[in-house]
């Protein structure tokens, strides 16, 4: 159906890596590319294969040699000051080469907004599937990628594989893997491989880009984490979770109804579509736990959940599970920790 | 003319959008499906297009019969045309396919658009595949997670978030835009209008033969389902009940450390001063 299709069996003989796309444009917030090399090479120990990363951009060296002292074995780089700006279309055109030509056996790609946008296009370009937000990937015994997704809106997980095209391609959303620890003594194969001079014209250009102005403290380094779900029931409930958190020194996180009721800003959606966190202390008020949100909770520490409901999810995943109303409790802790934190 | 053409998917209605904060529980006498929130957006951004530059919107949509639903709505807010893609062959297609039969529709239907609008992504999956490889497919430049945009000329100007740096872009025409849901809040429905939708439209039905395509959703997508499963959880739970504030002391004496400890504060000792 597609002429770029390409079948497994075209590739057997071909290279076997995992290539991780380098994407470094939020470095210092987003490690997700490093959490993919270390993910990639708990699978390339299974598939004997080689990790590699892939980066574009103008003064890479800094990114590559990271990339290998978080686990690339090899770094396929192009490098050229017109690559300094993200550029979507060459970006894009750039993989889809580098593919053809060295056929990867699975590409990993973070699911970052650049990434999400990235991803599904590399994917048609070389005739392969695609599954987006993997909360898990591991090798079966076909030596087949199993991509493991949130499904059908609820609480439910799917086991995805792409079992003829290749390569196999996932999204994965920052904070799902452990980064591995570095090591700059580690030393890996760089690759440079000339920009091409045929590229198409761009037809999408970045005329104008800033950072967005950043507040305070991130909720994704947050240590004690207070996160709300439509129980605490209010706009104005809602609010006392600011004044929990301000005492415990910790950032608010929300459900998606909360942010879609506008209780509270769309960059503190916890879950598949929000953030990932891992604190050492997650209060839960009145969040039921669905997959889409606990997915991103994983990695927290002790979870104290209060829901006036015993049988919600959320309070299965708890260590604490208080039954209570969220909006009461959150009261009774501010007023308790009032008389005890006297600082 | 501005020829647009907006993509809509009909979604299960999202538990979180009708919950009674009264009762605690859900509302579901509701309708059983809505027109997925970006996709409205996108169809609003459509809108002010027309508004603004007169033009003519073909609004398009794949799913089952009853995703017609959605289409007579776009129709009553102000879609001139309207197409439904509908075949039991096309079940089960992964963004892959999905994308696939979408561009043959619109190369059939409507070759001389300009613009593309898509939501950025559906409330019941979530992926946000389907705009970017629809522009793949139909080998145009695209552009996701669009919040802004203004048309001069043959450019597209837009503007959007993305990873924590706000882009300003420009695109040639024709292209695509998927469409945020943090602008462009859509209209509201007028009652005249929902009459005429039934009354006046007809809308483009279309199956797998009439875009000439021999495909099976499920067989053609590139991905597939292994199986679908419930995870457990692993946690083992202490449960607390009782009044609020003997909670919370219990709470303090049991994890206070732990808790203290994050927040370099001691929660524990003050109670036993007492
Ligand atoms: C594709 C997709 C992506 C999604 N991404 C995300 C995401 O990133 N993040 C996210 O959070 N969700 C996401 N969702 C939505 C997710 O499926 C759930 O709908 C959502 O997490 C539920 O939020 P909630 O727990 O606040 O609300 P509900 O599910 O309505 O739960 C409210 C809970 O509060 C309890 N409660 C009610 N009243 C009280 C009270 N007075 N005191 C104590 N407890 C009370 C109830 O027992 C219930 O358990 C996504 C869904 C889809 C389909």
């Amino acid at each position: 159906m597609n002429q770029t299709a390409q079948t497994a069996t075209a590739y057997t003989a071909k290279a076997k890596d995992i290539w991780v796309f380098g994407d470094y444009r939020n470095y210092f917030q987003t490690r997700v590319t490093l959490q993919l090399l270390s993910r990639a090479g708990d699978l390339a120990a299974k598939t004997g294969s080689a990790v590699c990363a892939v980066v574009f951009g103008h003064n890479l060296d800094e990114y590559v040699n990271e990339y290998i002292a978080h686990g690339a074995d090899k770094v396929y780089v192009i490098e050229h000051l017109s690559l300094k700006k993200y550029s979507m279309e060459i970006y894009i055109s750039l993989m889809e080469r580098l593919a053809k030509q060295y056929m990867p056996d699975i590409i990993l790609v973070g699911a970052t907004s650049f990434g999400r946008e990235f991803a599904p296009r590399v994917a048609k370009r070389l005739g392969t599937g695609l599954t987006a937000d993997c909360v898990g990937l591991d090798i079966n015994e076909d030596g087949i990628l199993v991509q493991t997704a949130p499904a059908f809106g609820g609480n439910l997980l799917a086991e995805i594989i792409t079992p003829e095209r290749r390569p196999q391609m996932a999204t994965v959303r920052p904070g799902t893997f452990q980064e591995i620890p570095h090591d700059y003594i580690r030393k890996g194969q760089v690759i440079r491989i000339p920009m091409p001079e045929d590229l198409p014209k761009e037809r999408l250009k970045i005329v104008h880009y800033q950072r967005k102005p950043h507040r305070g403290q991130r909720i994704e380094d947050a240590d004690v984490v207070i996160c709300g779900g439509r129980g605490m029931g209010s706009k104005n409930r809602f609010k006392k979770l600011f004044e929990l958190a301000r005492l415990l020194g910790g950032e608010v996180g929300a459900t998606r109804p909360v942010v879609y009721s506008d209780w509270a800003d769309p960059e503190l959606l916890v879950g598949q579509a929000g953030k990932h966190i891992n604190p050492n202390v997650l209060f839960s008020f009145g969040v039921s736990g669905a997959i889409q949100h606990t997915a991103a909770i994983r990695d927290a520490g002790l979870i104290i959940a209060v829901n006036k409901n015993p049988n919600a999810t959320m309070m299965k995943k708890a260590d604490v599970a208080i039954v209570a109303d969220a909006n009461q409790l959150c009261v009774a802790l501010i007023k308790e920790l009032k008389k005890r934190i006297r600082s | 003319m501005l020829n647009l053409i907006v993509c809509i998917k009909q979604v299960p209605m999202v538990s979180e959008l009708n919950w009674d904060p009264r009762t605690g529980t859900l509302k579901r006498d509701l309708a059983e499906g809505m027109m997925n929130p970006a996709c409205h957006h996108a169809l609003e951004a459509a809108l002010r297009l027309k508004d603004l530059h007169g033009g003519h919107i073909t609004a398009i949509t794949m799913g089952p019969p009853m995703a017609e639903e959605v289409l007579r709505e776009a129709l009553a807010i102000g879609a001139d045309r309207c197409i439904l893609l509908t075949d039991r062959r096309m079940a089960g297609a992964d963004t892959f396919m999905t994308s696939f039969i979408l561009a043959r529709a619109i190369e059939k239907e409507c070759p001389d658009f300009n613009i593309v609008l898509c939501g950025c992504h559906t409330s019941d999956s979530e992926t946000a595949q389907v705009g970017p490889q629809l522009a793949e497919e139909l080998k145009i430049p695209g552009a996701a997670y669009v919040e802004w945009l203004e048309l001069k000329e043959n450019v597209l100007r837009m503007k959007r978030l993305s990873d924590n740096f706000l882009e300003t872009l420009e695109m040639d025409l024709p292209g695509l835009v998927t469409v945020t849901t943090s602008q462009y809040q859509p209209r509201y429905v007028p009652l005249a209008g929902i009459q005429d939708a039934y009354d006046k439209y007809d809308i483009t039905t279309l199956d797998a033969d009439d875009l000439k395509l021999k495909i099976t959703g499920i067989k053609d997508s590139p991905t597939r389902i292994l199986k679908v499963y419930s995870p457990d959880s692993k946690k083992k739970n202490i449960e607390m009940k009782g009044p609020a504030k003997i909670i919370v002391e219990e709470l303090l004496e049991k994890f206070g450390r732990k808790i203290g400890g994050e927040i370099q504060k001691d929660l524990k000792a003050y109670g036993q001063d007492q």
